[in-house]
């Protein structure tokens, strides 16, 4: 029998991780007037001028595309915290900072669409790479403790915090049976 | 924003269903097999789309703000690829695992809805009559069988269908689990090889794990798939 159309159906494409990633709550300040959004999800607003409010990153965006409204970078994606978690991170081998679970997609959001909002960007960029390769490496190096006789990662109960990288790991469905060799594969995939 | 009474599963206190309908679509792409179709669930996200839709068309006749309108459109939007993505993902693994399904008939039963059950019959029916014309009839008797390599005039009880695909639940997945679990709910590793460490979970733990071990506790929602 032919296995018809894609036998990865079970990837989670980057895209879609970014959709999730949009509904993250984040702060805004709206610079117009507007009503009250009943959103199936839940209600937004009223929006009144520089009136901070939470809404979905995906409506934060939209409006900021439209010049509607400033938006304010979550806490941990200053220059300092993110100092703060990236020596924290080199500091331990196996234990991971707590960042929000899409603190990658989130980040990449902001800097596409609100660069003027975000102070030291450059700074605030070059940071998150960092943290983003510290991370990658330690999840390559546990990957690699997975051995063919292994029937579940206990290491990874400690990695509470290592979501994010689950999530831009696409293929953590490994084919084939060699799991090593598999858990490096995987992580060729971004 | 109605919730409405539901199976036995869905979290009380839900405000709206985009959450439990996000946990589905996320569970059901990451899973190897088909998971239980989640007929409430689905049936009142269908109502709420077709409430928004009418609710939108509304504010265009009235002439309300264009933004808000493209706004309560986004969302809509957003709802509407969470059903459509489920319900197509499903669709691939039933494609996919059909003979398989049709020959398991609890799962069949308790999995499917109504429509992808005659689905599922329809496409077994067209795939069997296409195998036997094309390639079947003209193989030699004892291997005519769609489900089985090769066939034996003694009937075996032992025989395995072993043409029929089967979904790999020793797939590896990342679950994250949503109360505590104890070392003894983990169903046991089918590999005998494996050094079979203690496992327990506390909640928003994450777990790199073979889907088989982790299958009951999905079901009964003590843990989701990422």
């Amino acid at each position: 029998m032919a296995a018809q159309s894609c036998s990865q159906f079970h990837v989670f494409s980057a895209e879609e991780i970014e959709f999730i990633a949009e509904d993250e709550l984040i702060e805004i300040v709206p610079n117009m007037r507007m009503d009250q959004l009943n959103l199936i999800r839940g209600d937004f607003g009223p929006f009144l001028p520089q009136i901070a409010t939470e809404v979905p990153l995906w409506l934060a965006v939209a409006l900021k595309k439209r010049g509607k409204c400033r938006i304010r970078p979550p806490e941990w994606m200053s220059v300092e915290k993110l100092t703060q978690v990236l020596e924290a991170e080199r500091d331990s081998e196996k234990e991971f900072q707590v960042l929000p679970f899409h603190y990658v997609e989130i980040s990449r959001l902001l800097f596409d669409h609100a660069q003027d909002d975000i102070p030291d960007i450059y700074m605030v960029r070059s940071l998150m790479e960092d943290i983003r390769d510290v991370r990658f490496h330690k999840v390559e190096t546990s990957l690699e403790t997975f051995d063919g006789r292994t029937s579940a990662v206990q290491a990874f109960q400690k990695l509470g915090n290592m979501v994010p990288e689950t999530d831009s790991v696409p293929s953590t469905r490994p084919q084939g049976t060699d799991k090593a060799a598999r858990g490096r594969r995987i992580l060729r995939g971004r | 924003m109605a919730s409405g009474s539901s199976g036995p599963t869905e979290d009380l206190g839900t405000l709206t269903d985009v959450e439990p309908l996000k946990r589905a679509w996320r569970n059901e792409k990451a899973a190897p097999e088909i998971l239980r179709y989640e007929t409430h669930l689905i049936y009142r996200v269908s109502k709420q789309i077709e409430l928004l839709e009418g609710t939108v068309d509304d504010f265009t006749e009235d002439g309300v703000d264009p933004l808000m309108i493209s706004l309560y459109q986004m969302d809509l939007d957003r709802i509407q690829f969470l059903l459509r993505s489920y319900l197509r993902i499903r669709l691939q693994k039933i494609e996919k695992y059909m003979f398989h399904l049709l020959l398991k008939k609890q799962e069949f039963h308790e999995k499917l809805s109504k429509e992808e059950k005659a689905f599922v019959q329809r496409c077994a029916e067209d795939m069997k009559k296409h195998l036997d014309e094309s390639v079947l009839s003209h193989l030699p008797k004892n291997y005519q069988s769609i489900l089985k390599q090769f066939t034996t005039v003694e009937e075996d009880d032992a025989e395995v269908d072993d043409m029929v695909p089967e979904p790999p639940l020793d797939t590896f997945v990342v679950c994250i689990a949503r109360e505590y679990v104890g070392p003894s709910e983990f169903q046991d590793s089918s590999d005998s090889l494996a050094m079979d460490l203690p496992l327990e979970m506390e909640p928003g733990d994450l777990s790199f794990i073979p889907y088989r071990r982790i299958k009951k506790l999905l079901e009964s929602r003590k843990v989701d798939l990422v």
